[in-house]
């Protein structure tokens, strides 16, 4: 697969106000988006996640560190050339930002016209896009007569009017109700599965992360604090930033804290268990417990799917001779990540 | 003395209307050209502001200070004061056409500062959609940002056109001519309240005609 967009070294700095120290927005973040992926960024509010993603478009530009489209350096195009970039990269607002003295039709038409298509290529085109986003009856309404649902439907259509390569998605459904927000997860899924559009999301909502990123980066304090494949990420967190967002969302997984305040409770020895690959896939828990004598009761704990991958993790509390308990986790430790406390 | 004799119609329904005439003259001329001009110093207002199109701290003081100086000068005063201009420009300081300098100079300056504030109102999320979508500068303000201050802007200009109205009626103090002046003349200097009181109607007629009509216009542009 090809890279569709890099960003390497890329830091942004807001200079000082007054005496204090500028403020670091983002900091050396390298990250890679493959043509045809969708890629999702997810942090707190403040992380820099937005920032990171205006500077695809230009709509932001680096402190240091380059941004590149195609293999075309973003921040070095001159303004001519930067606005012809942009009609191959259409964005969804958090607010939808529809243009409200225009009807959905012609906010729909404006990236076409803006990229020079002809009118009656541009009414063919709006009418598929309408027709795709499920809107066929709308094209004369306004904005303001609109659900939020159906806002986001036309902003979604008008960023992928002029055909473009990527698609970026700034918290599309973070003004959404859960039931619209999974409506738009599919549209933006079938956008790049029909129309092979890379699309890089940013949500602070690990379950729109779940369900709509092949790959994510996980941001922190204008850090990139870790990236990976999506159920790599849910099923084996490895910075306390993404096990505490994993460990939120799933339920399953135990904090320190909460693993000291229910020691108390459970007798025996205690263990979380991944429940990914074999463990998850087979009878491997009932059976190693069985050879080795050993019982279990279930503290907490879950296996839910992404892509069809088993992820999560059991808290077990262990019962049978210490010996046997023993011999039980060193065989469990081989086939997945197993930890007592 | 106060005088409430029945009206003499076919006397004063030719005043009137001649009244109305010149009033509405005054007015349109006025408005016409103080909306051309407004919306220019508005427009400049906008995109001079920091972060703008055309940001320049030096034009967008400068036309603050135009702005600011000449706001709030009260009409009459204005139109005393313009008195040499008017003169020199017009050829009198007397009469409806007369009055049409300080007319325009005043409403020139509400419709920048309305202008100017609707054109700020507008959601900067309109802004930056436009800009993602490779938009120029010049195409996203007047394509994006005055299309969709355009709305609120009629219901401004409405608001100056009424505002103007009101003015003439001080014109006609000093000699501008229309209903103003002519309800001054019965009202004030020969106690004739029945006229007065018609020309209060017609003025009061017209105001809402007028409101009725930008806000018709407006809806259109705002809800479509």
């Amino acid at each position: 697969m090809t890279e569709r967009i890099q960003l390497s070294g890329v830091s942004k700095d807001y200079p000082a106000r007054g005496k204090g120290d500028p403020v670091h927005v983002l900091r050396d973040v390298d990250i890679s988006v493959r043509a045809g992926e969708v890629y999702g960024l997810i942090g707190r509010s403040g992380a820099g996640k937005s920032t990171l993603l205006r500077m695809i478009n230009g709509l932001e530009a680096p402190t240091e560190g380059r941004v590149l489209v195609d293999g075309v350096d973003v921040q070095a195009l001159p303004p001519v050339e930067l606005r012809t970039l942009r009609h191959s990269i259409g964005m969804v607002f958090q607010q939808f930002n529809l243009w409200n003295s225009r009807t959905v039709f012609s906010n729909i038409a404006t990236p076409l016209k803006l990229a020079g298509w002809k009118d009656d290529e541009i009414s063919r085109r709006v009418a598929e896009l309408l027709d795709f986003v499920g809107l066929g009856g709308k094209a004369f309404a306004r904005p303001r007569q609109l659900s939020g649902g159906q806002k986001q439907r036309v902003g979604i259509a008008r960023a992928i009017a002029a055909k473009p390569s990527v698609l970026l998605a700034d918290e599309a459904t973070s003004a959404l109700d859960p039931q619209t927000t999974t409506e738009i997860v599919d549209l933006l899924r079938s956008v790049n599965q029909e129309f092979g559009i890379t699309i890089v999301v940013v949500t602070h909502e690990m379950d729109v992360m779940s369900q709509l990123a092949d790959r994510v980066s996980i941001l922190s304090d204008g850090d990139v604090v870790e990236s990976g494949d999506i159920h790599q990420i849910l099923a084996r967190p490895q910075h306390p930033v993404t096990a505490n967002l994993v460990g939120s969302y799933t339920r399953t997984f135990l904090s320190d804290d909460q693993r000291a305040e229910l020691a108390s409770s459970f007798a025996g020895r205690r263990i979380s268990v991944a429940m990914d690959g074999a463990v998850a896939e087979g009878p491997l828990l009932s059976s190693l417990a069985r050879i080795h004598e050993v019982d279990f009761s279930i503290i907490q704990g879950g296996v839910a799917r992404v892509k069809n991958l088993p992820y999560g993790q059991l808290s077990l509390a262990l019962h049978g001779e210490d010996a046997a308990v023993d011999r039980f986790v060193a065989a469990l430790s081989t086939k997945t990540e197993v930890t007592t406390w | 003395m106060v005088s409430f004799d029945v009206l003499d119609l076919e006397v004063v329904i030719p005043k009137v209307a001649r009244a109305l005439g010149e009033t509405l003259f005054m007015v349109s001329v006025a408005f016409f050209l103080a909306s051309v001009i407004g919306l220019i110093l508005g427009i400049f207002l906008y995109a001079t502001r920091p972060g703008q199109l055309l940001h320049s701290r030096i034009v967008h003081t400068t036309l603050n200070i135009v702005v600011n100086t000449l706001r709030p000068i009260p009409f009459i005063i204005l139109l005393i004061a313009l008195t040499p201009l008017t003169r020199a420009l017009i050829g009198t300081s007397i009469g409806p056409a007369a009055a049409i300098l300080p007319l325009t100079i005043a409403a020139s300056v509400g419709i920048a500062r309305v202008a100017e504030s609707n054109l700020v109102a507008v959601d900067p999320g309109v802004i930056e959609a436009a800009k993602s979508f490779g938009a120029s500068p010049l195409h996203i303000l007047f394509g994006f940002v005055v299309r969709e201050a355009f709305g609120p802007l009629l219901l401004s200009l409405t608001f100056i056109f009424v505002a103007l109205i009101d003015a003439t009626a001080v014109a006609g103090a000093v000699g501008g001519g229309g209903l103003g002046n002519l309800a001054l003349t019965y009202g004030y200097q020969r106690f004739d309240y029945a006229v007065m009181i018609l020309i209060i109607i017609v003025l009061i007629a017209l105001v809402q005609l007028v409101q009725f009509i930008g806000n018709r216009i407006a809806r259109h542009f705002i809800d479509g």
